[in-house]
């Protein structure tokens, strides 16, 4: 899965979205998305509250897939071989590749090895050298490494509020997934934990593609290499970060970017 | 790896296979929870399905009409019906107003300190009470200490000991139900505290109490173990005085000190006894039992689901 | 009236502001007498089960009491070791516990994870109407259909025996371990649920390695609680699985429980302050002790292993 093609200016696909419709029952939530998320690059979700961003995200897993209801139309295409909307497709088989961290830090009641080995012991992994490995390559990945070593059977709620979340990004990477979805994973987090959590984002693009949601435009300014921008369900515009914020081609991108409404 | 996911190709793939491996223990696990409920289920019905086998044909008016008799085919519920309904009176006249003014006090009044964590650790502990300890209770205090006797006065205040905790419970449950920004509100119009409890809180949370009382005494109505040790007669060929006289003062309360006897007692005593005869009694006795206990459960799941559906804060 | 007692505040003259205030005093006077009965009844329970046991303890030493193995307070010579009680108890409630405790936590956890919100509404009120099963026809059930039932298994199973008491207690309590298990269940965060979802785990992984162990403490409170009932059902035991009080931890025997012996000696007409009537204080006793002992530990499980979500 490690694949660099910093050379390349424009990057594989990774996942490609077409026609993408979502709706909460009646209520259509998503309208007719269409989006490219390149390989191993960063691509961020942006625009007003309610405007769907979340919602988009979580089609990637099949999150709302949990709950009754809830209906997709369209295509999410991954590696340009099997769309995961696909009837056919168990979600568990989707969420198998496609990792999440979550908008607030959600360890399990359990300790902190035993949250970043969860993914591989679901998977029904019993090699247990094996497990300790992949937790430690993890927590390795996640720069929590040098500060938990010592105390991997504690209890997960021991850990600070950014070092939760770095925890929820281990227990992500643990299982090699091509793809991890954010949700707006630092907007519980005081900024120096912030700080961190986008250092580690930025060195992950190497392994693998990431697609976050954010609602400030300085993160995504600061970190991604492609923008989004969203507005009531549909997608306005999406290209690179600094197109889309130097020389935006709608009007209502520019007014956002700038912070004339949000 | 990419392949994995495509849907058409015959041979699976280990991501397909720990999938399909993993979906299906999982499924297994839901016919585990589908089987356990059907367990309950067909309890409940093989239990309906004994009684009304067995007592089905004892059920017809005379049995509900005659006094208990030495002769099973003679006897019949009257005396542990009216009883029973007799001794329901006094236990909710006593439980009900106690109940709902401690859950008010506990909800409302109490200051936060040693004290309130005493009373509270003592409701809970109260509901968790065996309901025979109140039985002897009742024999110790009421019978011998008060002297009440074997009447339905101390067979009332038997089972409103019992009930006292759920009423509490729902009292308490229904009054923090209701958002604080209706109590300011009352408060805002220059109502006092105990204004804003009895105009405000109390009616607010009326349909939720009744809802709490009716399943407290429909516990209450099938309770036999303490009445049993306050020495429960069942053998009663008498109905208590009307409350309500001809003459003035038109009100009695004389059936107060009658002795009584009740639906469950007089069932445990037909269940107990050797001859078949009396055992198709018992099941009859159960029908009636049941079906008391049933509406009464009935009315309040009901009562529940319109609240519920009406009441929105 | 909210509006007429603010005019009243206004113009008050001072004297009907004093009635004013001490009606409200008067009232919560009154409240505090009803949540004071409380603490009356617990304060009885102990002094009445205390003084009435305690001239049995004038003529039986506490150590014969709690370590004889022979129960015969009414036969000449009378022995009063309560240990035969005390095991029957314990059997029953084990056989109960060994059926509530799996069928309880499974149908949570199906009603808590798998069911669609159709299922739990019919589901609930069916568990709710087996709660409210009065424990006498229970009785008559277990000893007029299960106790028949289980001979057509095992020929040699006298007609009172604590299996089928204990089988049918069992089923009684499992809508109580049902529903605060679910409740328990859930109240675990949604998020968590999530975050193992987007792990990949299926459903049943989900209940079990993160929901299950999250909601443990109202778990197990619910077992402690399901426990404490079962040492106190009176009624299933005194019916069906009979009155003899000796010592055998074999469900195909029948033995007596602590309740069925209060309940058993209740039918006579014992005197006042005789040694049976003391007995069935001091049983008591020791009953509400162990129930007391139970429910302690439930609520503090409850309480204090608040979950670390």
């Amino acid at each position: 899965m490690i694949n660099i093609d910093s050379t390349v200016s424009q990057a594989p696909p990774k996942v490609e979205v077409s026609n993408l419709n979502f709706y909460y029952g009646d209520k259509q939530a998503i309208k007719n998305v269409n989006l490219v998320l390149p390989k191993n690059k960063i691509t961020a979700l942006i625009g007003p509250s309610g405007c769907g961003k979340t919602t988009l995200l979580r089609c990637f897993n099949r999150m709302h897939d949990l709950y009754d209801g809830n209906r997709y139309e369209g295509e999410i295409v991954l590696d340009g071989q099997v769309n995961i909307l696909s009837r056919r497709i168990d979600p568990i088989e989707v969420r198998m590749r496609v990792g999440m961290v979550f908008q607030r830090p959600n360890p399990f009641p359990k300790s902190i090895f035993e949250n970043v080995a969860y993914g591989l012991r679901v998977r029904g992994e019993k090699n247990k050298s094996f497990i300790a490995d992949k937790v430690e390559e993890a927590l390795k990945a996640s720069a929590l490494w040098d500060e938990v070593n010592d105390r991997l059977k504690d209890m997960a709620f021991t850990l600070s509020g950014g070092q939760q979340q770095r925890l929820c990004i281990a227990r992500a990477l643990a299982t090699d997934p091509e793809l991890i979805l954010f949700d707006e994973p630092t907007s519980a987090l005081d900024p120096i934990a912030t700080r961190n959590i986008e250092d580690l984002m930025d060195g992950l693009k190497k392994q693998v593609t990431i697609l976050i949601v954010t609602h400030s435009m300085q993160q995504a300014a600061r970190l991604s290499d492609y923008t989004a921008f969203m507005y009531l369900g549909e997608m306005l515009e999406c290209d690179r970060t600094e197109v889309i914020f130097k020389q935006a081609a709608q009007l209502r991108t520019r007014d956002y970017v700038s912070g004339q409404f949000g | 790896m990419a392949t994995s996911l495509s849907p058409s190709s015959t041979p699976l793939s280990p991501i397909q296979l720990s999938v399909l491996q993993r979906k299906r223990s999982s499924n297994l696990f839901a016919v585990a929870g589908i089987f356990s409920i059907a367990i309950a289920l067909m309890t409940l019905i093989a239990l309906v399905l004994q009684l009304f086998i067995q007592g089905f044909p004892k059920l017809n008016w005379q049995f509900l009409t005659s006094f208990a008799d030495p002769e099973a085919s003679l006897a019949g519920v009257l005396a542990a019906l009216v009883g029973s309904c007799l001794v329901m009176l006094v236990t909710a006249a006593t439980a009900v107003p106690v109940g709902i003014g401690a859950g008010l006090y506990l909800e409302e009044y109490i200051a936060r300190n040693k004290f309130s964590a005493l009373i509270e650790i003592n409701v809970t502990n109260l509901a968790g009470v065996p309901s025979i300890v109140y039985g002897l209770l009742a024999l110790g205090l009421f019978k011998y200490y008060f002297n009440l006797g074997e009447s339905i006065l101390t067979a009332g205040l038997t089972l409103a000991l019992l009930v006292l905790p759920v009423v509490i419970v729902a009292t308490r449950e229904a009054i923090r139900a209701i958002p604080s920004s209706l109590r300011e509100a009352a408060y805002a119009m220059g109502a006092s505290k105990s204004q804003m409890v009895f105009d405000h809180l109390l009616p607010y949370a009326f349909g939720n109490i009744l809802t709490g009382v009716i399943i407290g005494l429909s516990r209450a109505i099938g309770e036999t173990a303490p009445l049993v040790t306050i020495g429960a007669l069942t053998f009663i060929a008498f109905l208590p005085d009307s409350p309500i006289q001809s003459g003035f003062p038109f009100i009695s309360f004389e059936w107060l000190k009658a002795p009584f006897t009740v639906l469950p007692i007089q069932m445990f005593n037909w269940v107990s006894r050797p001859e078949p005869e009396f055992q198709v009694n018992a099941a009859a006795a159960g029908i009636v039992l049941l079906s008391l206990t049933l509406m009464m459960n009935s009315i309040a799941i009901y009562l529940r689901y319109r609240i519920q559906k009406n009441l929105k804060w | 009236m909210a509006i007429s007692s603010l005019s009243e505040a206004i113009a008050a003259p001072p004297r009907k502001q004093v009635i004013r205030r001490l009606k409200e005093r008067f009232i919560e006077s009154l409240l505090f007498l009803c949540a004071f009965s409380c603490v009356a009844v617990t304060i009885a329970i102990m002094v009445i089960l205390g003084t009435e046991s305690i001239g049995l303890f004038k003529t039986v030493s506490v150590w014969e009491f709690f370590t004889g193995t022979e129960w015969a307070p009414l036969f000449e010579p009378a022995k009063y070791g309560i240990l035969p009680l005390v095991c029957g108890t314990l059997t029953t409630s084990a056989i109960a516990l060994f059926v509530a405790i799996p069928i309880g936590t499974t149908i949570a956890l199906f009603l808590s994870e798998f069911a669609s919100q159709k299922v739990r509404v019919w589901v609930k009120p069916i568990l709710e109407i087996l709660a409210g099963v009065p424990t006498v026809v229970y009785g008559y059930f277990a000893l007029l259909f299960v106790t028949p039932l289980l001979q057509l298994l095992f020929p040699d199973l006298p007609g009172f025996n604590m299996l089928a008491a204990g089988l049918v207690m069992g089923i009684m309590i499992v809508p109580q371990i049902s529903s605060m298990s679910e409740d328990a269940m859930r109240s675990v965060p949604d998020e968590l649920r999530e975050g193992s979802y987007a792990a990949g785990a299926t459903k049943l992984q989900t209940a079990w390695n993160v929901v299950f162990p999250a909601a443990f403490s109202g778990v197990s409170s619910s077992y402690i609680l399901g426990i404490s009932r079962a040492v106190g059902e009176t009624m299933i035991v005194s019916i069906a699985a009979g009155l003899q009080a000796k010592i055998s931890f074999n469900p195909m025997d029948s033995a007596a429980t602590m309740t069925a012996y209060i309940v058993q000696v209740s039918l006579g007409d014992l005197p006042h302050a005789s040694i049976g009537y003391q007995t069935i204080f001091a049983v008591g006793f020791l009953l509400v002790s162990m129930t007391l002992i139970f429910n302690t530990i439930g609520h503090w499980l409850k309480r204090h292993y608040r979950e670390q979500y």
